[in-house]
């Protein structure tokens, strides 16, 4: 592959790619239905089962 | 009857670590019998007397503790070990620097010439990988291994690898640290270890990985905790950096010596692009995992935004890997690839503002343990720590404050901004939580001790930074500076001579971290060989300190 078509690709698709997998973050991060996982999930390290054995 | 013993105390596991350090010890008389110079013999000596240490202690653990269902849920010693390593390698690290600091203040201090170890170019690479990697790294795995079976609710995977990597990483510490002694580097910032402590760093490595990932394999939460997330960046991250830009040839089998793959630009990008992925992945994922569990669990509050958290790891995640061009201003890089470093550094804000505000937030509603509670104190000092460095890098990382601020002191100051006050303060806040958790103690020995640790530090990096800053500044206009016929103003050793009163001020304020850390040697040690103190009286105990736990 030369220098001309790596660059092209990582400007077109490699940038759609990247720019895409972020948006797929922060969209699942975002996403209404998972509130209240994340809810439980800030918790995690007050409820790590204390109890069990440190 | 003696098949079965033998299968329970020699499970694959002990077999298969036997087998390692059996091939090393071979490898290792090998390169000590054939070695074509001094230091490549010396060295291979030491990697062989490591492995049969290595081979003798697995051998008697074995014979004292027979296998079987291990007596706790998690397994604790590998990060009590941890603990340990990490103290004594911080209070090495740091007197090192120490030394250095004064060595650059009065340059002969601690150097005589026949011994050339004791030269400034030998012990700064010692400090360097003493603190981030001796350091930082034993307090990375230690607090990765006591995290990660705590948020999945699983033991660690793997019987006694976690043991092989613990003691494989310190035995690559050794290796590197004293081959810097005898002149062995490769010459790359962050990447000095020769070709051999690479391949063995890169094998403890890969079994790190496995070791973790095994506990998340194993889990009993449905979900994986964002702590873990940060961590598991910084182990992969790592593992790619650190192979890729080690790729060498060695001269010969039987010496140090390697040349790197790559040449000119390209191996200049490639050790920055290496480099400053050390900073943001070591240095920055790693320990945010740490503030992401021991925040929370001190203050006793939950994560302020858990969204927030996905997002600014993404973000860390996406455009760390673009910011390493950088460090090559000015250079012969290409100027769309310095444009294009620079452009990703500043976009690095919107990770960082995201990280410290959800850091400090989590402290609502527990504002006044600040007051009453001085390790807690230490951890959320350290998120603005962070948050202070990470504006400041993207500041320098513009090329025009870069055009003053490259190759001065200033960098100095900030590389331990971040280094001592979040790297620093996250990790003593960590160790500070650990050692009463570790060993069943209701308290620490003395809150005093934290508050002089706390104090003693703190003003320390203030008179660090601060006289690097003034320090690396007036180095910068002196530089430049043209008088009225287009000559220099200053020669260069004008601009040495200026900086003698700073350096006086920095090997201070690095003398009262280093103090701070002995303090916090002494405490942790009186914390897990003792039981509450006697002198302290009730009353002088603050109320978080019983009830945190």
């Amino acid at each position: 592959m030369s220098y001309e078509q790596a660059s092209h690709v990582a400007q077109t698709w490699g940038l759609v790619l990247l720019a895409g997998l972020f948006l797929g973050a922060v969209l699942y991060a975002l996403w209404p239905a998972n509130r209240e996982r994340f809810n439980r999930a800030a918790r995690t390290p007050l409820d790590d089962g204390e109890g069990d054995d440190r | 009857m003696a098949v079965a013993s033998f299968r329970r105390e020699w499970g694959a596991d002990a077999l298969g670590i036997f087998f390692i350090v059996a091939l090393g010890a071979f490898c290792a008389l090998w390169g000590a019998a054939h070695a074509s110079d001094r230091a490549f013999a010396v060295q291979m000596w030491t990697a062989l007397a490591g492995f049969l240490a290595g081979g003798a202690g697995l051998v008697y653990c074995l014979g004292r503790a027979p296998g079987g269902a291990p007596a706790t849920k998690y397994e604790n010693g590998v990060v009590k070990a941890g603990v340990f390593a990490s103290m004594f390698w911080g209070v090495a690290g740091f007197l090192v620097g120490v030394v250095i600091a004064l060595q650059l203040a009065f340059p002969n201090i601690f150097y005589f010439p026949d011994f050339g170890w004791t030269n400034f170019g030998r012990l700064r690479p010692l400090h360097t990988s003493a603190v981030i990697f001796a350091f930082g790294g034993n307090v990375l795995i230690a607090t990765s291994f006591y995290v990660v079976q705590r948020t999945c609710r699983a033991r660690l995977a793997g019987g006694l690898w976690p043991w092989f990597v613990f003691w494989g990483y310190n035995f690559f510490i050794v290796l590197a640290g004293t081959g810097y002694l005898l002149g062995v580097t490769e010459g790359r910032e962050y990447a000095e270890p020769p070709w051999y402590a690479d391949l063995w760093l890169t094998l403890v490595w890969v079994v790190y990985l496995l070791v973790f990932l095994g506990a998340i394999w194993k889990r009993q939460e449905k979900h994986i905790y964002v702590a873990n997330w940060f961590y598991l960046a910084f182990i992969v991250t790592v593992a790619v950096l650190h192979i890729i830009n080690n790729i060498a040839i060695p001269v010969s089998l039987a010496g140090w010596f390697s040349y790197s793959l790559f040449s000119g630009v390209q191996d200049a990008l490639t050790q920055w692009w290496y480099g400053h992925n050390a900073v943001g992945f070591f240095l920055t994922a790693g320990f945010l995992g740490i503030m992401y569990y021991f925040i929370p669990k001190r203050a006793d509050r939950p994560v302020y935004s858990y969204r927030l958290s996905i997002i600014h790891f993404w973000a860390l995640i996406f455009l760390y890997i673009w910011a390493g061009p950088h460090h090559l201003h000015y250079t012969a890089l290409p100027q769309w690839a310095q444009t294009l470093g620079a452009t990703f550094s500043v976009m690095l804000w919107m990770p960082s503002w995201g990280g410290m505000i959800n850091g400090l937030m989590t402290l609502s509603g527990a504002w006044d343990k600040l007051r009453t509670d001085p390790v807690l104190r230490m951890l959320v000092v350290s998120v603005a720590f962070y948050g202070m460095s990470t504006f400041e890098g993207p500041v320098m990382a513009i090329r025009a404050v870069n055009s003053l601020s490259h190759y001065t002191d200033w960098t100095i100051g900030h590389v331990h901004s971040g280094a001592l006050g979040w790297v620093g303060f996250v990790s003593f806040g960590a160790l500070y939580c650990l050692v009463p958790w570790l060993w069943k103690k209701k308290q620490l020995y003395s809150n005093a001790l934290v508050e002089w640790h706390f104090w003693l530090s703190t003003i320390g990096i203030v008179l660090y930074i601060t006289s690097m800053w003034v320090a690396g500044v007036m180095q910068g206009l002196m530089w430049r500076a043209y008088n009225a016929f287009g000559f220099l103003e200053y020669s260069f050793v004008e601009s040495v001579e200026a900086m003698h009163p700073y350096y006086i001020i920095r090997a201070l304020g690095g003398a009262l971290f280093f103090i701070g850390a002995l303090i916090m040697a002494y405490n942790l040690w009186r914390t897990a060989a003792g039981g509450a103190p006697a002198h302290e009286r009730e009353g002088d105990v603050p109320a978080i300190a019983v009830a945190a736990e």
